[in-house]
């Protein structure tokens, strides 16, 4: 079953100071989907995902959205201002702006937000403060706060960036069963193996789309060449894709003369 | 010991310096209040800047008879909305263009006084600031900008809070973020307005930027910074001016001052802990 259109991308572009940084991009978002954007540094991974979510406003074609579609945010941590004094539990209930208002959290609030931080593993950790948590716990923080808006669409960017294989399963593990609840879910990543080949379906982004479809349609070395600008072997290991680097021989060929 | 009792109450028994005194303290709590923002947003080249706007738009309705607080208020509000919109779009230059149309007004301000102003003594009270000229109505002011102050904080805290960390997000969440940033510098030129005559445009930066330091140093929650750093600017000012009585120096100058002292004392005592704290504040 073909779940209804969330989002829509239609020959879509955006751009910075003129520049170009997405083109032409033909895109759909259906309910129960569950993508992956993966592409090199500087590709447009975050610009797709935020045209998607309306901060920024293509220059050319345009973006369709269901009407009144909630949609959590979760930035890549890079953009995160570490420094700024907010507590775990003030992230989390800063996105019931407009109805949460004044600075008091109700005890309903209150017990929304423990509980969404107990499920994501940061039980008891509600009065730190964000920059006194490990990676691991920091990317969590703002998985809460998305999530304590009530998604039908999470949109994440880079979530297992810089966090340890098993925090990455514990992340996976999570959205898989958010998205079991029927939260949509989009996110981009580096990390083909670890966690692009395990999702139903992936985008290949180089400024264009290069190809959307499912992991073993998407990841072929002729695609990853074309997205990724450098030679990439594909592996068949128990029916899964994993990407080995082309210059894996060379660099261990040259590092076998050092030793 | 009668005797030094009266002595230290003595400033208490001329108008003036209650007056004086009632507005500094609530100019002081009003912009530890607003510091905040500033301080948080990295914006104090704001508070400099409209500072320097408002003191053109001073200077101009002295020259031309205009009630200061209809002309400033214009003037300040009007130069506060289009800073405001220069920085949201986080152009390249944006802080050279704010410098270059906020130091303009100041020196148009300037030229006026020396061309059609009485006095250098005038001058000088608007750059330093002057507890004579306080009225009632300075009074009235200042306390009506800090209540509207803190019932806009109090009711849309989560917004501010929201607008404040993440811009980004919140818009996406459904903070009108553009609405709250431009609520934002509309009360901070007010601030600048009511407070400007008992500080002075020289020094209010200052004033808004130290207090909110110095509570940053001690939290590390919005929500107490919030109540923190007023009390940390009411407190620098009653001081300073009180003390500004015996020394008989500036009482904007001794404000600031003892609110220095207050910052070192707690840079001190913090330690490592406060300088972490302070160190991601961008140029404070
Ligand atoms: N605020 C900005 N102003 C100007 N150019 C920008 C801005 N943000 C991104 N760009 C440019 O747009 C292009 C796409 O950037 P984007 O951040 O979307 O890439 P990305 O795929 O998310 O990269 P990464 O994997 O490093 O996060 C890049 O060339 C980048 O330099
Ligand atoms: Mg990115």
């Amino acid at each position: 079953m073909i779940g209804e259109v969330l989002v829509e991308c239609a020959h879509m572009s955006c751009a910075y100071n003129s520049t170009l940084a997405i083109k032409k991009i033909d895109f759909t978002i259906r309910k129960g989907d569950f993508v992956g954007i993966v592409g090199p540094s500087g590709s447009g991974k975050t610009t797709l995902l935020k045209a998607i979510l309306g901060s920024i406003s293509p220059v050319e074609g345009h973006v369709t959205k269901k009407p009144h579609l909630r949609m959590g945010y979760v930035p890549q941590v890079e953009t995160v201002d570490w420094n700024f004094p907010v507590t775990v539990l003030e992230v989390v209930v800063m996105t019931r702006s407009s109805t949460g208002r004044l600075p008091r959290v109700t005890k309903d609030e209150l017990a929304d937000a423990l509980l969404v931080l107990e499920r994501l593993g940061l039980g008891g950790l509600e009065n730190r403060h964000i920059r006194e948590l490990s990676g691991g716990q920091q990317q969590r923080v703002f998985v809460a706060r998305a999530l304590f808006h009530r998604p039908e669409l999470l949109v994440l960017d880079e979530p297992t960036s810089g966090v340890d294989v098993r925090t990455r399963h514990e992340v996976l593990h999570l959205l898989a069963d958010l998205h079991d609840e029927g939260v949509s879910i989009i996110l981009s990543t580096h990390d083909l193996n670890g966690l692009a080949a395990h999702l139903p379906r992936l985008v290949c982004l180089n400024s264009e789309i290069i190809a959307d479809g499912s992991p073993v349609e998407v990841l072929t070395p002729e695609v990853l060449e074309q997205t990724f600008g450098a030679p990439m072997e594909v592996l068949i290991h128990g029916g899964m894709p994993v990407v080995v680097d082309g210059v894996g021989a060379d660099i261990a060929e040259r590092m076998s003369r050092l030793g | 010991m009668i005797h030094v009792v009266a002595g230290l109450t003595t400033p208490f028994r001329y108008q003036f310096f209650n007056n004086g005194i009632i507005v500094a303290t609530i100019a002081g709590a009003l912009c530890g209040l607003l510091g905040v923002f500033v301080v948080l947003r990295g914006m104090s080249y704001i508070g400099h800047g409209l500072s320097h706007a408002v003191f053109g738009g001073a200077a101009a309705s002295a020259v031309m008879n205009i009630n200061y607080f209809v002309g400033a208020g214009v003037w300040g509000v009007a130069s506060g909305v289009i800073i405001g919109r220069i920085a949201r779009r986080r152009l390249i230059g944006a802080d050279a263009a704010i410098g270059v149309v906020t130091t303009a007004s100041f020196a148009l301000g300037l030229a006026l006084l020396n061309r059609y102003g009485q006095a250098k003594k005038s001058i000088e009270a608007v750059l330093f600031g002057s507890v004579l000229g306080v009225k009632t109505i300075d009074i009235i002011a200042v306390s009506a900008v800090a209540i509207l102050s803190v019932v806009i904080i109090v009711a849309l805290y989560r917004a501010f809070l929201f607008a404040t960390f993440d811009p980004e997000v919140a818009e996406v969440s459904g903070v009108r973020v553009a609405w709250i940033e431009a609520l934002l510098m509309g009360l901070l030129s007010l601030t600048i307005l009511v407070t400007m005559r008992v500080i002075g445009t020289l020094l209010i930066s200052a004033l808004l930027v130290i207090p909110a330091s110095v509570a940053r140093m001690l939290t590390n929650s919005f929500a107490r910074m919030l109540w923190i750093s007023p009390i940390i600017g009411a407190v620098s000012a009653f001081t300073g001016m009180y003390l500004s009585y015996f020394l008989d120096t500036s009482a904007s100058a001794t404000i600031i001052l003892t609110g220095t002292l207050m910052f070192i004392v707690v840079y001190a005592v913090t330690g490592i802990r406060g300088r972490t704290r302070i160190s991601g504040l961008h140029h404070i």
